[in-house]
C-alpha cells in the first residue's frame, strides 16, 4: 500500500468524522441517541475525535426501556462522567404510565417497538432538529437505503419512496419547523469494521460483549437472558452458559451467542467465521420480512 | 482461535483499501442477480438471510432462488421486481472492501443513477448479450462519464442466453467502441458472464474457454484506482472552526475540514479563498495527535500561523493552481424534481462547505441522453433531463471545475420552499 493511500478504516474514519462536523455545522439543537451498543459507543468516540480540544458538542439521548442490561447502564453512566456530557433518559416505562403507549403481552412482548413513542416525544420534547444514530446500512435490508441526512416530516415519519438524492458529500440539512433529521455518520461501516476500529482505536467497551456466565433460556434456537423481565414459557429451562452479546439492545429482543470471546481479538476472528448475520439474533426483525421497513417508516431509530 | 488470530492481525487485514463502485444496467439486465451473485459467491450472504431469500423466493413461485432479493430492501421494490431507489451493499473479500451502490436502471430513475455514481471510483455497465448496445447503455455509459467516474466495466450478461457465444461478446464489444470514441472514455473493460449461473462472476466459466481475462470480482479486486485528486492541487473547504473557551487551548484556533485535494504539510504556505490573505500552516492535528502531514481525503483540524479570518465556506488552498472565485457559473446540471428547472428561478446552492442563493440565467443545451445530441435550450428543464446552464450566485463560489476536482467541481440546487434537493450540478 502507497503511503498516500488510506486504510478502509481510517477512509470511514474521515467520512464520518466529516458527517458530524456537517451536523454541528447545519443544526442548532443536535442529539446523539445512545444505546450503550457498540454502534453508538464509536459514534460518541468519533464525535470525540471530530471536535477534540472542544468538548463533544451534542448531548446523549438514551431511550430507556426499563428492560437494561445492568452493565450498560454502568457503563453509559461511567462514559457521561469521563467526557463531561449531559444525559437526557427518555423513559419508556413513563410512555407507559402516561398512557401514550401501550405494553403487548404474552411471551414474546417486548417494549423495542414502544421506543418510537418516547424517541418522537423526547425529540419534540427537547426541540433536537438532528438525532444522530449508530444504524449501519450493512445491518438490514431496509437500512441498506438510508442516506447519512435522512429527512424526517414533521410526524416523524421516514418516506423511503421519496427521500431526498444525497449526492458526492453534500448533504442538505435543511427543514422546516418541526421537522427533523436522523443522521448516520457510520452508514457506510460494517460490523466488522465497527470491530476493527474498537480495536485500533482500543475503545473500552461494556462486559456484556466478552465472554461471562449467565442464566440464559432457548426460545426458538434463540438464547434469551433469563432476567425477571421474561415470562417464561412452562416448557422453557433455565440454564447456565458462556455467551456473550452481539448486539446490544433492549434485553426482550436481544438474543445471546454461545461465545468464549475474551478480547478484542477473540470477537473479531468470530465474526469473520461467523455464519450469521448479528440482527439474525434480533427478536423485533424476526416478526415479519419489511419488519425494520415498518418500524423505521414510524420513526424508529 | 489462537492461530486464526495471528492470521488476521498479520495479513493486512485492518488496513485493506476500499473500492466504491456502481452498477448500472436496465430493468431486465440482470444488475440485481449480478450483485447477489457477487455477494453469494464471495460468501457475504449469511445464513439468515438466504433462508430468507429462498422463502421470499418460494412465495413468489419462483423455482429456483431470485438472487436479485438480496438487494431489494424495500416493500414496493419486492413486489414490482424493480429497484426503486440506491441500495447500498456490503462485501469484502481477503484483497479488498467494497461498497456497491446498487442504482435504478430505468429512466425516469436517472436521478438515482447520478446520485449512485457521484461516489463511485468505478462503474459496472451490464448489456443483455441477446439484445447488444442500446440506447440505454449510452444512457449508463454517458452518465458514468459526466460523473467522471474513472473505470468502466462493461459486463455482457446472459451469456448463457445466446450459447456462449464468442461472437456475439465480440461485436458487442465492437460496437461498444463507438460509444467508447463518442464519450471519450479511457480504462474500459470487458467481461462475457452470466450473473444467474454465475460464470465469468467469481469462479472462472467453464463454459466460455475462449474468454482468458479476468473474471469481474478478480478485476474488481486488482484495478488500481487513479490518485489523481491525492496528487492535485491542495484543497481544503472549512468545514468549522474550533475555538476552546479553556486556559489549556486558550489560543488554539482551528479550521477543521475534509481534504479533498492534495496534500498537506506543515510549514506549507496557504492562501484562504476567496478573500485571497495567505498564511503559513502552524499545525495539523487530528484529535489529540499531531501530524507533519496529511493527504486527500482525510479529515484534519489546520492552525495557521496568522490571526486572519477564515470561516465555513472558505476554501484553504495551496501553492500550486488557485481555484477559480466566480459569482458566474457554468454548469452540467442533472434535474431531480417533477417541478421543472425554471430559467429566472432562485435556488439554494450548496457547494462544498458553502451555501449561497443562485438565479439561473440560462439554459444554453439540453442533452439527448439517448443519442447523446446538443439541443438548444429552452427555458424549463424537467425530471431526469441533463443540460449546460449558467448561473448567476448572490455570493463567489471559490471553485476548480469537475473535471479536475470532484468535490470543489460539484454543486446541488435546493428549493428554497420545501428544501428538496432538485438538482446535481457539476461546474464547467
Amino acid at each position: 500500500m502507497d503511503k498516500y493511500r488510506l486504510t478502509h478504516l481510517r477512509e470511514l474514519e474521515a467520512e464520518s468524522i466529516f458527517v458530524l462536523r456537517e451536523v454541528a455545522a447545519q443544526f442548532q439543537r443536535p442529539v446523539i441517541l445512545f444505546s450503550g451498543g457498540k454502534d453508538s459507543i464509536v459514534v460518541t468516540h468519533l464525535a470525540y475525535k471530530a471536535f477534540y480540544p472542544l468538548k463533544i458538542l451534542f448531548p446523549l439521548l438514551h431511550i430507556d426501556t426499563g428492560h437494561n442490561f445492568v452493565e450498560t447502564l454502568e457503563y453509559r453512566d461511567a462514559l457521561v462522567k469521563k467526557l463531561g456530557l449531559t444525559l437526557i433518559v427518555g423513559s419508556v416505562q413513563e410512555s407507559i404510565d402516561a398512557g401514550r403507549v401501550k405494553e403487548e403481552t404474552g411471551y414474546h412482548a417486548s417494549r423495542n417497538k414502544l421506543q418510537t413513542v418516547t424517541l418522537l416525544d423526547a425529540i419534540e420534547r427537547h426541540k433536537f432538529d438532528a438525532a444522530i444514530g449508530g444504524a449501519r446500512r450493512d445491518e438490514e435490508k431496509a437500512r441498506a437505503k438510508e442516506r447519512f441526512f435522512s429527512h424526517r416530516d414533521e410526524f416523524g415519519q421516514w418516506n423511503p419512496k421519496n427521500q431526498r438524492p444525497e449526492l458526492w458529500n453534500i448533504f442538505n440539512g435543511k427543514k422546516n419547523m418541526g421537522e427533523h433529521f436522523r443522521v448516520f455518520p457510520i452508514g457506510n461501516w460494517t460490523e466488522m469494521d465497527v470491530w476493527q476500529y474498537i480495536y485500533r482505536e482500543n475503545i473500552e467497551m461494556p462486559s456484556i460483549y466478552f465472554t461471562h456466565e449467565r442464566k440464559v433460556f432457548n426460545r426458538d434456537g434463540q438464547w434469551l437472558a433469563a432476567e425477571p423481565c421474561m415470562k417464561l414459557k412452562p416448557s422453557e429451562i433455565v440454564e447456565t452458559k458462556q455467551v456473550r452479546c452481539r448486539t446490544v439492545g433492549d434485553i426482550s429482543c436481544t438474543g445471546l451467542t454461545l461465545s468464549k470471546a475474551e478480547s478484542l481479538e477473540d470477537i473479531i476472528s468470530e465474526i469473520a467465521a461467523t455464519h450469521v448475520t448479528e440482527r439474525g439474533g434480533r427478536a423485533d426483525d424476526q416478526r415479519s420480512d419489511t419488519a425494520m421497513e415498518d418500524r423505521k417508516i414510524a420513526g424508529y431509530f | 482461535m489462537e492461530n486464526k488470530t495471528i492470521k488476521l492481525f498479520t495479513n493486512g487485514y485492518l488496513d485493506m483499501d476500499l473500492l466504491r463502485f456502481t452498477t448500472a444496467g436496465s430493468v431486465d439486465d440482470g444488475k440485481s442477480t449480478l450483485i447477489g451473485r457477487l455477494l453469494y459467491d464471495s460468501k457475504s450472504i449469511f445464513e439468515d438471510q438466504l433462508k430468507a431469500v429462498e422463502a421470499a423466493s418460494q412465495r413468489s413461485g419462483n423455482e429456483e432462488m431470485n438472487l436479485a432479493l438480496f438487494t431489494d430492501g424495500l416493500r414496493a421494490e419486492r413486489e414490482q421486481g424493480i429497484t426503486i431507489d440506491v441500495a447500498y451493499r456490503y462485501f469484502a473479500t481477503p484483497k479488498r472492501k467494497f461498497i456497491i451502490a446498487d442504482t435504478p436502471g430505468h429512466i425516469q430513475y436517472t436521478r438515482n443513477m447520478v446520485t449512485g455514481a457521484s461516489t463511485a471510483d468505478l462503474a459496472v455497465i451490464l448489456i443483455d448479450a441477446r439484445n447488444g448496445t442500446m440506447e440505454q447503455t449510452l444512457r449508463h455509459s454517458y452518465i458514468a462519464s459526466l460523473l467522471a467516474i474513472p473505470y468502466i466495466i462493461v459486463c455482457i450478461n446472459k451469456m448463457d442466453l445466446v450459447n456462449f457465444s464468442e461472437k456475439v461478446f465480440e461485436d458487442i464489444k465492437l460496437k461498444y467502441n463507438d460509444i467508447t470514441n463518442k464519450l471519450q472514455l479511457s480504462n474500459v473493460k470487458f467481461i462475457p458472464i452470466s450473473a444467474k449461473l454465475g460464470d465469468n462472476v467469481v469462479d472462472c466459466s467453464a463454459n466460455m474457454p475462449w474468454y482468458t481475462g479476468d473474471t469481474l470480482m478478480n478485476m474488481l479486486e486488482t484495478i488500481v484506482i487513479d490518485h489523481k485528486t491525492k496528487f492535485a492541487d491542495m484543497r481544503l473547504p472549512v468545514q468549522y472552526v474550533i475555538r476552546p473557551v479553556s486556559d489549556k487551548f486558550h489560543d488554539f484556533r482551528g479550521y477543521a475540514g475534509r481534504l479533498s485535494g492534495g496534500i498537506l504539510k506543515k510549514g506549507d504556505a496557504v492562501v484562504v479563498m476567496p478573500s485571497g490573505q495567505r498564511s503559513t500552516v502552524a499545525a495539523i492535528n487530528q484529535c489529540d495527535r499531531e501530524l507533519d502531514e496529511a493527504f486527500t481525503p482525510d479529515s484534519i483540524t489546520v492552525q495557521l500561523t496568522d490571526d486572519i479570518d477564515v470561516s465555513r465556506g472558505d476554501i484553504i488552498a495551496g501553492e500550486g493552481e488557485k481555484p477559480s472565485v466566480s459569482q458566474d457559473i457554468n454548469a452540467m446540471v442533472c434535474w431531480f424534481n417533477e417541478n421543472p428547472l425554471q430559467v429566472n428561478s432562485k435556488y439554494i446552492i450548496m457547494h462544498a462547505t458553502k451555501e449561497t442563493v443562485g438565479i439561473v440565467k440560462s439554459i444554453e443545451n439540453t442533452v439527448n441522453i439517448n443519442t447523446l445530441e446538443l439541443e438548444p435550450g429552452g427555458t424549463a428543464l424537467n425530471m431526469n433531463e441533463i443540460a449546460s446552464i449558467k448561473i448567476k450566485t448572490a455570493q463567489p463560489l471559490v471553485f476548480d471545475s469537475y473535471k479536475k476536482n470532484r468535490t470543489t467541481g460539484s454543486l446541488i440546487l435546493i428549493d428554497s420552499n420545501t428544501f428538496e434537493t432538485l438538482g446535481a450540478g457539476m461546474i464547467i
